[in-house]
């Protein structure tokens, strides 16, 4: 079977690749682009390792064809770092230890991330069910929760600021 | 060794600091490499055949048409990998778990492998091999596998413990008793005796990331190994045996490790990817699926126990006794041999008798889980101390200090307890607030104790101090959860400097001394007590430079502070000398200054842990939410508090799931029907409340700064917890594990219809 | 001076509970317990361990024995 060509968006990246028509985004970004922060845990959307956002909208790269990202906006736990700056959620998980092996840590900030642009300030709950695709066998999801939490209070804090300037 | 490991009471200034980890950054921005991010040139995709089959007779392997499709550059069988144990079993049993040797013993039993260009076409060859079975009588419960007409699973198996020695093969591999005393005349004295017997289904470790190597060998014989291990030492002592490559000259480096909890103990599949790459003169890497992982790496035992306990009026346990049926699956172990040692590990009894029985079934080999055998034992004896605590009517946390263990005891499986944490431990759930917070309608609250042996064991550590003072500690223990931190903390303890100077990194095979695997609660408990060692060696080389620099006798120079300092008036005008002013000169006063140590790090101590937790039953679903969770345990000394505390919240939350919802189910064909994480359903964030710790410090007389291990013990009492939770909120004693929604729900029928 | 045997262990010390051994360390205690019941190799070769009173040590054959100590062998085990 041929191969297709895909022109695409990734982490504000302009990116082409081939691959065959059956690949999934996962094996794409992971063996053709080089993102292997992007983790496999199932294959099967069970996991949440191997979550990206699609135009915003957070996916398990598994279950999306590379194919179908052709003119999309991919984005990855790699696009997270601004100005060589870590996103907030990323010093929160270091600072609150809200990893211990740190395979499903990427799956976990994009996740998070999703969340918190559609809710700066959820609440545990909110927080607890908007992460419950993403598998953690490490932690028991305190520290991560928590995490969380003091991310989006940065981050609100952070937002005031710039307003105010 | 000359080295005294003895515990001094010494002030922290840096152990017991809450620092960033090193690895932190690289594991937040996806930069760490795990077991499936490495590539080498020219790489092929490996992937493995499996047995459909719970039990088979291979007739035939037909791997022409594999072999002559383009783009695949090797296959292999068993033929492959010839017996090179020299009549070693258990390095047999490794072998013949990799590859099926004439007989396929499970459903995912490996029968080939290939390795070709890419993923397309290592599918497409796995389908053009033939494989010719014959199925044959399979048995995959661990009481029918007992009966006398179940079908055997190894016939090289003989009963051992047994006199006089077996005639027929069984699926009985052994048979162990422990403890003292006599437990007839025990029983005898009771007032009450409380029986009951259990169930406890098998469950996986469920690390998220799956098994994955990339092997590379060369056609001089030597190889690379890059691998997810617990321990890359043992992983490479076992493949150059079995594959027959000097040890010196095959190196494995561990990658980042995502999640093992014993699973990643044990070899399953690294040898088949080294003799792929070895026919295809090529790299190969092999990642399982999900589903293999399940179907084909180790998960822990399902079990079945039956407990008796016996007690006076006032509480006093006269004698107590258990019958402990383990499945190690395929294969030989001794699992059941661990649960009856542990089973009344927590008690101080006079009589007492345990027996454990190692079972063969057609499963997957069984691998250590987490404070491996534990769990189960616990669930059988803890749920029944409830179930006699009832029965006299006294407080179950008054009846367990009552008849706790403590320093002078006998303890269950043989040897007489030095101080330990059992006592303290029961008395701080006995003062926890969470112990007088309401219960609403349907909610009820258990407590549970559970007891871990921890390991020490052969460590190597380096200690390399950089030319401008900055230093690199090289350990090979696999960092499985901080230890990183941990151990960067205690070098920088030791020399006095601060923790940012300290960079902890994990050695591949060819640059550091053998390390034992990461397993027994050891990584922080010996690699920390060669850290200690090797950074003194280090203080003492320092104080022989400074010594020169200064150009006094050795003698008068002391370590203080982070730097050298002469004693004696004769020296009092010399300022003292940093670790980096001494670093500085380091060239000219004798070369790089280093630190080692190698030891066995033995006598690690026992641990001790006793948790809270309150559920909340839905009597219409049988759903049952843990709303509260305390754990409660001994760590001798945190050296990080926050990866002590998520050692505990992880084990705990591994707990529940095993408690209420995990479990291997096997069809009537003998094949796994659950093989992947959406029917095998581990806790995710919205099932757990937050996990509420405490840290008991009761320093362990055997290691300088008192640590004890501290990664196990966590899983042992939820079981049981969860088990007495439900029962004091709905009623219902369940005896089964998992407590999932249909079986509570049978319960509460039969309760309400009886 | 006394060696007290796991039960599982006893059957390799025809059935007895306890056997007496001189040992100056661990090393010597356990190639003493081969050389006086041959039976214990299969034991040994799965792993014995020795609790000095109380402190288990599995690998140390270097570990001095004090000659009052209680000395308990139980099986070796495994962890996660």
């Amino acid at each position: 079977m041929s191969s297709v060509l895909v022109s695409t968006t990734i982490n504000g990246d302009p990116i082409e690749f081939a691959c065959p028509p059956e690949e999934t985004l996962l094996d794409s970004l992971r063996d053709r682009v080089g993102l292997t922060g992007v983790k496999e845990g199932c294959g099967t959307g069970d996991c949440g390792s191997c979550s990206v956002t699609l135009d915003g909208r957070l996916m398990c790269s598994c279950l999306v064809l590379s194919a179908e990202v052709e003119g999309r906006q991919v984005g990855t736990v790699e696009g997270m770092v601004e100005n060589g700056q870590l996103h907030p959620l990323q010093e929160s998980f270091i600072d609150n230890a809200a990893l211990q092996c740190g395979i499903c840590t990427p799956g976990f900030l994009i996740a998070a991330n999703a969340l918190l642009e559609r809710n700066p300030s959820p609440t545990e709950k909110e927080i607890r069910y908007a992460l419950a695709g993403n598998l953690c066998r490490c932690t028991g999801y305190d520290k991560i929760v928590r995490a969380v939490q003091v991310a989006s209070k940065e981050m609100r804090k952070k937002s005031k600021k710039t307003k105010k300037k | 060794m000359g080295n005294d490991t003895s515990y001094t009471d010494q002030k922290f200034e840096q152990v017991g600091r809450r620092v960033r980890r090193p690895d932190g950054v690289d594991k937040v921005t996806g930069r760490a490499k795990y077991g499936a991010d490495a590539y080498a040139p020219g790489q092929l995709v490996g992937l493995i055949l499996r047995s459909p089959h719970a039990h088979a007779r291979i007739k035939k392997i037909d791997i022409s048409k594999a072999e002559k499709l383009p783009g695949v550059k090797a296959v292999v069988t068993c033929e492959d990998l010839p017996d090179l144990t020299g009549g070693n079993r258990g390095m047999m049993d490794i072998l013949e778990n990799c590859m099926a040797r004439g007989r396929a013993l499970y459903d995912g039993h490996a029968v080939a492998a290939v390795a070709a260009v890419d993923k397309t076409i290592a599918k497409q060859a796995l389908k053009l091999i033939k494989v010719t079975y014959e199925k044959l009588p399979h048995v995959t419960d661990v009481d029918e596998a007992m009966e006398a007409d179940a079908p055997v699973v190894q016939d090289f198996v003989f009963t051992s413990g047994v006199e006089p020695k077996p005639t027929k093969p069984s699926n009985v591999s052994g048979i162990s008793q422990f403890g003292h005393g006599d437990v007839d005349a025990g029983f005898a004295e009771a007032d009450v005796i409380v029986e009951k017997s259990y169930k406890t289904e098998q469950t996986h470790q469920g690390y998220i990331e799956p098994h994955a190597c990339l092997a590379n060998m060369s056609s001089d014989g030597s190889g690379e190994l890059w691998v997810t291990t617990q321990g890359h030492f043992v992983f490479r002592n076992v493949c150059s045996t079995l594959l027959g490559i000097d040890i010196a000259k095959l190196k494995v480096t561990a990658s980042e490790i995502g999640g093992g909890f014993g699973g990643k103990t044990h070899v399953w599949m690294e040898p088949v990817a080294l003799v792929l790459s070895r026919k295809a003169n090529r790299p190969v890497k092999l990642v399982m699926t999900r589903d293999e992982v399940f179907k084909a790496s180790g998960p822990t035992c399902s079990t079945s126990i039956d407990v008796k306990i016996g007690a006076k009026k006032d509480g006093t346990i006269t004698a107590a006794s258990a019958s402990l049926r383990y499945q190690n699956g395929a294969f030989p172990a001794n699992w059941g041999m661990i649960g009856a040692m542990t089973a009344y590990a927590c008690y101080d009894l006079k009589n007492v008798k345990t027996v454990g029985y190692d079972v063969l079934v057609n499963r997957p080999k069984v691998a250590a889980y987490r404070a491996p055998s534990a769990p189960m034992a616990a669930f059988g004896v803890e749920s029944t101390m409830d179930l006699m605590a009832g029965k006299l009517g006294m407080d179950p946390v008054e009846f367990r200090i009552k008849n706790a263990a403590k320093e002078g005891t006998r303890a269950s499986y043989g040897p007489v307890y030095g101080p330990i944490g059992i006592g303290p431990t029961l008395e701080a759930v006995k003062k926890h607030p969470h112990m007088r917070a309401k219960l609403k309608k349907n909610q009820g609250r258990g407590m549970a104790c559970g007891f871990w042996f921890n390991f020490g064991g052969q460590t190597c550590t380096d200690l390399n101090i950089g030319i401008d003072g900055t230093v690199s500690l090289t350990v090979g223990t696999i960092d499985v959860g901080g230890s990183r931190a941990s151990l960067s903390l205690i070098a920088a303890e030791e020399l006095g400097i601060d923790y940012e100077q300290v960079k902890a990194s994990v050695a591949d095979t060819a640059s550091l001394g053998h390390n034992d695997m990461t397993e027994g609660s050891r990584g922080t408990f010996s690699s920390g007590m060669a850290t200690i060692f090797a950074a003194r060696n280090a203080v003492e080389v320092m104080k022989g430079r400074a010594a020169k620099m200064w150009d006094i006798p050795v003698e008068d120079v002391v370590w203080e502070n982070g730097g050298a300092k002469a004693t004696g008036k004769a020296h009092s005008n010399l300022p003292p000398l940093t670790l980096k002013e001494i670093a500085a000169k380091s060239p000219q006063t004798g070369g790089p200054i280093a630190g080692h140590n190698e030891t066995v790090a033995d006598n690690a101590g026992v641990s001790f842990a006793s948790h809270i937790c309150d559920v909340e039953v839905d009597p219409e679903t049988g759903s049952t939410r843990v709303i509260r969770y305390t754990v409660i345990q001994d760590a001798g000394k945190a050296i990080h508090p926050d990866y002590v505390e998520g050692q505990f919240q992880g084990g705990a939350a591994q707990g529940i799931g095993w408690a209420l919802n995990e479990e291997y189910i096997y069809g009537k064909d003998g094949t796994l029907q659950n093989p992947g994480f959406l029917d095998y359903r581990i806790p995710v964030c919205s099932d757990l409340p937050f996990i509420d710790t405490e840290i008991l410090e009761i320093p362990n007389p055997n290691h300088p700064y008192g640590v004890r291990g501290v990664g196990e013990t966590s899983i042992v009492p939820p079981l049981a917890a969860i088990g007495n939770a439900v029962s004091n909120a709905v009623g219902v004693r369940l005896n089964h594990i998992p407590m999932s929604p249909p079986r509570i729900l049978k319960a509460l029928d039969e309760q309400a219809g009886g | 001076m006394k060696i007290s045997l796991s039960p599982t262990l006893q059957a390799a010390a025809n059935g007895e509970e306890s056997i007496s051994i001189v040992a100056a360390t661990i090393g010597q205690l356990l190639s003493k317990l081969e050389a006086q019941y041959p039976n214990m190799s299969q034991h040994l070769e799965a792993g014995i361990a020795v609790a000095i009173d109380g402190q288990i040590y599995r690998d140390d054959w270097g570990k001095e024995i004090p000659t009052d100590a209680e000395i308990y062998l139980l099986p070796r085990i495994q962890g996660g």
